[in-house]
C-alpha cells in the first residue's frame, strides 16, 4: 500500500524513549527513518531491558520502540565520520535528537550548523525543560517530569501521597508533539522549501497533556483536588471513579446521580440532589462505594447498562486479551527478527483509507545498515 | 508563513477528543470551524467542571476551543445541509468522533463527503472502531482505561485498579488523529489525493501501552505487578517511585540501589549488592528506603542526591508549581480573549517553530458567532432568489 511519507529519509539521533517513538510513528507513516548511533552500544536503550526479556543481544523494548528503522553507526566525535554524517544530513529531510542543551552545539550539528549544510531540513530537538531557565541542565526523565509538572496530583485519592502514571506518559506524548511538529512543517516546506526549527519540552508537553486541568486551576478559587474516594479525575464530580464489588471491580463514569439512585437502589442517595456532585462528591462517592461492595459485578453492570448508564467492566490484560472486542481491534503485530525468530508487539494505532499499518520489518542490529547506505546515499 | 496557512478544517466533533485534534491544527495555523447544533452546540459548552464556569460556559470548552470559529447548522434541515456541502466543497479535512452510524444518517459519511470533494481528507474517532456490538458502547475515557487494561498500572499493589487522573485516552487518540491528518496534507500535497483517517480510543490506548504490552506478549502472558509500596511503574525496579520525606514529597527514578544507600547514609540498603533483586526484592528495597527518607526533608535529600547525579525531584501540584523560575521561564500562559471581551488565561501549544511559541489570542466562538462571516467568505448564504421565492 501506498503510505503517506514514502519517499522521506529521517536521521534519528533520538535516544531512549520521547524521540524514538516520534521516530517510529514516521517509519509506519511511511519514512524510512536511519537512527544515527555511536558505535560503541549505539542507543543506550539497547541495553535498557524490561524484565530481562532480550532478543538477540538487544532490549525486547528496544525492539518495540525501533523496529522498522536502520541504523547508521558513527563516532560524531570522529572527523570523517562527522563529515559523513554531514553528508547523510544533507540528503535528509527530517532530522531528530534528545541531547541536552549544548550537545548538538559542541559536536556542530547544532540547528544552525545544520541550516548550512541543508536548508530544507526539519529539525526537531526534544529537551527536558526547554534551552533556558533554571531547570534546563535537569535531567529529562519521566517519572521527575511527571512529579514536577503536576502530574502525579492528578491520580490516586486525596489523602494519598502523590502517585505517578504506571507508564512513561510524558516521554510518550512529547514524541507525539514532536511528530505533529514534523509533519506541519513538512506540509509548509512543500510550499516554502525551507525547512523549520521544532523544539520541544518534555515539561510544556507534561503542561500541554493538562491543559484542562491547568486552565480550571487559573479560574478556580478552591483549587483542582482529587476525591478522596475512587479518585478518577479530580475535575469531575461523583460518582466518576472505579469501584470495588463484591468480586471485583466496575467503573462509573458521569451519570445522573437520581437515575443512579433509582437503578441500583441506593436510597442513601435520598439525601443528595445533582446540584451536589462537587460539593458533595466525596460524600456521595463513599455511599455508592458502600452499596457496590454488596453485589458481584456482572449484578452491577447488567443493570446500569440496561438503564444506558455509562459503566463498564475493569479488565486487566488477560480479561481484555479473551474479549471479541479485543480481537476486532487487530492491534497484534508479528515481527520478523530473521529467519527463526519472531515476537508479538502493537502496530500503528492509526488507520489510512481503512487499512491497519502493520510491518513485520524488525529492529535494526547496530550499524546493520552502514554500508548500505553508504552506498545509496553517500 | 503559518504551517498549516489557508488549510480549512470542518470540524464537526464534540467532547474532547476530536476538538484536541482540531485545536493542535489551528494552533499550526489552520482555519478550524466548528458546526454545532443550534440552541446548544459542543456538548462540552455545558460540561461544567470543579464548578468553574467563564461566561456561562465551563472552562474547558475555552480551553479545547480556543481560536477557532462556530457555524451553526441544523443537519436535519435542507438549507443548512445545503450550506454544509458548500462548506465541504472548499474544505480539505472534514473530521468528527460521532458513534458508528451519525454521519451515514445524516449523509456526511465518508463516501458521501468524498462525491462532494473527492480530494478530502475525512478524519474520524471513534470508541471500539466501526464494526460489531460494541460500536454502541459510549466512547469515555474513564471507560476506556477500564477495559483497555490502563487502571491495572497505577497505585499500589492493595489498592483497587486506579484510573489516571487525565482525560489521557481523549488526548491520545485526538494526538493520533492530527497524526493522521498531518501526514494525509502532506502527501495531498505531493499525489494531490486525500484520503481516510480512522482511530478509535481503544487502538489509541493500547499503542500508549505499547512497551509494556509487548513485554505480556512475549513473556507468557505474565500480568503487571505493582508494587506494594510506592508504586512508580510495575515494570522498573526499586526505587522507582515517589516517597515522603519528613516534610513533603520526593522522586526517585532509575538509581544504583548501593550508591543511594551510601549517599543517604543508610547501612540497610548498601547490602542490597545484588542487581537482580532490585527487581525481585523490589517492595522490600522500596520499604527500608521509606522509613529512611522519613528521617529528613525532601531539600536535604535533594541537595545530597542532585550533585551526585541521581535522578530525583520534588514533587510540586499546581500552586506550587506554577510560583516555580523553571514554570515561568516556558511562558506557557496565554491570556485569550472571546468576542464578548471575555478574557480566558489557558495554555499555549508545546510546539515552538524557528524559535516561536505557537500562540494566539483568540478565544474560543461564542455558538454560531461566525455564521454570518463564514456564509460571505464561502459565498453560501442563501441565495436572494431562495428568499423572493418565500
Amino acid at each position: 500500500m501506498y503510505l503517506p511519507l514514502k519517499g522521506l529519509i529521517v536521521l534519528e539521533f533520538s535516544q531512549y524513549l520521547s524521540g524514538p517513538s516520534a521516530g517510529l510513528r514516521l517509519a509506519d507513516l511511511g519514512a524510512r527513518v536511519i537512527k544515527i548511533e555511536r558505535p560503541a552500544g549505539g542507543d543506550p536503550c539497547r541495553k535498557l531491558s524490561i524484565k530481562n526479556l532480550w532478543i538477540g543481544d538487544d532490549a525486547l523494548n528496544f525492539h518495540a520502540i525501533n523496529r522498522n528503522k536502520e541504523s547508521f553507526t558513527a563516532d560524531l566525535k570522529d572527523v570523517e565520520d562527522l563529515e559523513l554524517v554531514k553528508k547523510l544530513i544533507g540528503k535528509a529531510d527530517v532530522l531528530t535528537h534528545n541531547f541536552r542543551p549544548g550537545v548538538m552545539e559542541k559536536i556542530g550539528l547544532a540547528y544552525t550548523d545544520v541550516l548550512k549544510i541543508n536548508k530544507r531540513i526539519v529539525y526537531a530537538e526534544i529537551t527536558g525543560y526547554g534551552r533556558k531557565g533554571p531547570w534546563k541542565n535537569k535531567p529529562g526523565q519521566d517519572l521527575l517530569l511527571q512529579s514536577l509538572s503536576g502530574l502525579a496530583y492528578t491520580t490516586g485519592d486525596e489523602g494519598d501521597g502523590p502517585m505517578p502514571f504506571g507508564l512513561s506518559i510524558v516521554d510518550s506524548i512529547c514524541g507525539i508533539h514532536a511528530v505533529q511538529g514534523i509533519l506541519a512543517a513538512l506540509i509548509r516546506r512543500q510550499r516554502t522549501g525551507i525547512g523549520a526549527y521544532v523544539e520541544l519540552s518534555l515539561l510544556e508537553s507534561a503542561i500541554s497533556l493538562q491543559f484542562e486541568l491547568f486552565t480550571t486551576h487559573y479560574h478556580s478559587k478552591n483549587g483542582i483536588k482529587r476525591s478522596a474516594v475512587s479518585n478518577g479525575n479530580p475535575l469531575l464530580g461523583a460518582p466518576y471513579g472505579i469501584y470495588k464489588t463484591a468480586d471485583g471491580y466496575i467503573a462509573l463514569a458521569m451519570m445522573s446521580i437520581p437515575q443512579l439512585k433509582q437503578v441500583l437502589l441506593i436510597e442513601e442517595l435520598d439525601h443528595y440532589s445533582q446540584q451536589d456532585v462537587f460539593e458533595k462528591r466525596d460524600a456521595i462517592k463513599a455511599v455508592i462505594a458502600a452499596k457496590l461492595l454488596t453485589q458481584g459485578s456482572s449484578y452491577w453492570l447488567e443493570r446500569l447498562k440496561m438503564a444506558g448508564l455509562w459503566a463498564s467492566e475493569v479488565n486487566d490484560w488477560n480479561a481484555l486479551r479473551k474479549t471479541d472486542l479485543y480481537k476486532s481491534a487487530q492491534m497484534e503485530n508479528r515481527v520478523v527478527v530473521n529467519g527463526t525468530e519472531s515476537y508479538v508487539t502493537t502496530r500503528c494505532p492509526i488507520r489510512i483509507n481503512g487499512q491497519r499499518l502493520f510491518s513485520d520489518t524488525p529492529a535494526p542490529l547496530l550499524g546493520q545498515h552502514t554500508e548500505k547506505i553508504k552506498e545509496e546515499l553517500l | 508563513m503559518k504551517l498549516l496557512q489557508d488549510i480549512l478544517v470542518v470540524d464537526f466533533s464534540q467532547f474532547l477528543s476530536g476538538p484536541s485534534a482540531s485545536l493542535c491544527l489551528a494552533d499550526f495555523g489552520a482555519d478550524v470551524i466548528k458546526i454545532e447544533k443550534p440552541g446548544t452546540g459542543d456538548i462540552c459548552r455545558e460540561l461544567y467542571v470543579s464548578d468553574v464556569v467563564i461566561d456561562g460556559e465551563s472552562s474547558i470548552f475555552h480551553a479545547i476551543n480556543r481560536n477557532k470559529k462556530s457555524y451553526t447548522a441544523d443537519l436535519k434541515c435542507p438549507g443548512d445541509v445545503f450550506k454544509i456541502r458548500k462548506l465541504i466543497e472548499r474544505a480539505d479535512v472534514v473530521m468528527h468522533n460521532f458513534r458508528p452510524g451519525v454521519m451515514e444518517r445524516l449523509g456526511f459519511d465518508y463516501e458521501s463527503v468524498k462525491q462532494i470533494n473527492p480530494s478530502v481528507i475525512y478524519a474520524s474517532i471513534t470508541g471500539y472502531g466501526e464494526e460489531g456490538e460494541w460500536t454502541k458502547l459510549p466512547g469515555q475515557d474513564l471507560l476506556l482505561q477500564s477495559v483497555s487494561g490502563l487502571a491495572w498500572l497505577n497505585n499500589s499493589s492493595s489498592a483497587n485498579p486506579t484510573p489516571m487522573g487525565v482525560s489521557v485516552v481523549d488526548m491520545l487518540a485526538g494526538a493520533h488523529l492530527a497524526q493522521g491528518i498531518l501526514s494525509l496534507l502532506y502527501q495531498k500535497g505531493i499525489t494531490g489525493e486525500g484520503g481516510r483517517i480512522q482511530v478509535s480510543m481503544l487502538e489509541s490506548a493500547l499503542d500508549f501501552q505499547f512497551e509494556v504490552l509487548t513485554c505480556y506478549f512475549n513473556d507468557g502472558g505474565q500480568l503487571p505487578r505493582r508494587s506494594a509500596v510506592n508504586s512508580g511503574h510495575a515494570y522498573v525496579a526499586a526505587p522507582y517511585g515517589i516517597y515522603k520525606t519528613k516534610d513533603d514529597y520526593m522522586a526517585l527514578a532509575m538509581a544504583d540501589i548501593v550508591e543511594l544507600g551510601e549517599l543517604i547514609g543508610c547501612s540497610e540498603l548498601v547490602l542490597y549488592s545484588d542487581k537482580k533483586d532490585w527487581f525481585e526484592k523490589r517492595d522490600e528495597i522500596k520499604s527500608v528506603l521509606a522509613r529512611h527518607l522519613l528521617n529528613n526533608t525532601t531539600s536535604y535529600w535533594l541537595d545530597i542526591l542532585e550533585p551526585a547525579g541521581i535522578w530525583c525531584s520534588r514533587v510540586f501540584d499546581y500552586e506550587q508549581l506554577t510560583q516555580e523560575e523553571g514554570y515561568k521561564a516556558l511562558n506557557m500562559e496565554v491570556v485569550v480573549k472571546t468576542n464578548n471581551g471575555i478574557s480566558v488565561k489557558t495554555t499555549r501549544s508545546p510546539i515552538t517553530i524557528d524559535g516561536e511559541q505557537l500562540s494566539d489570542s483568540k478565544g474560543a466562538p461564542g455558538l454560531g458567532e461566525h455564521n454570518n462571516e463564514i456564509d460571505l467568505k464561502f459565498e453560501i448564504g442563501v441565495k436572494p432568489e431562495i428568499i423572493d421565492a418565500k
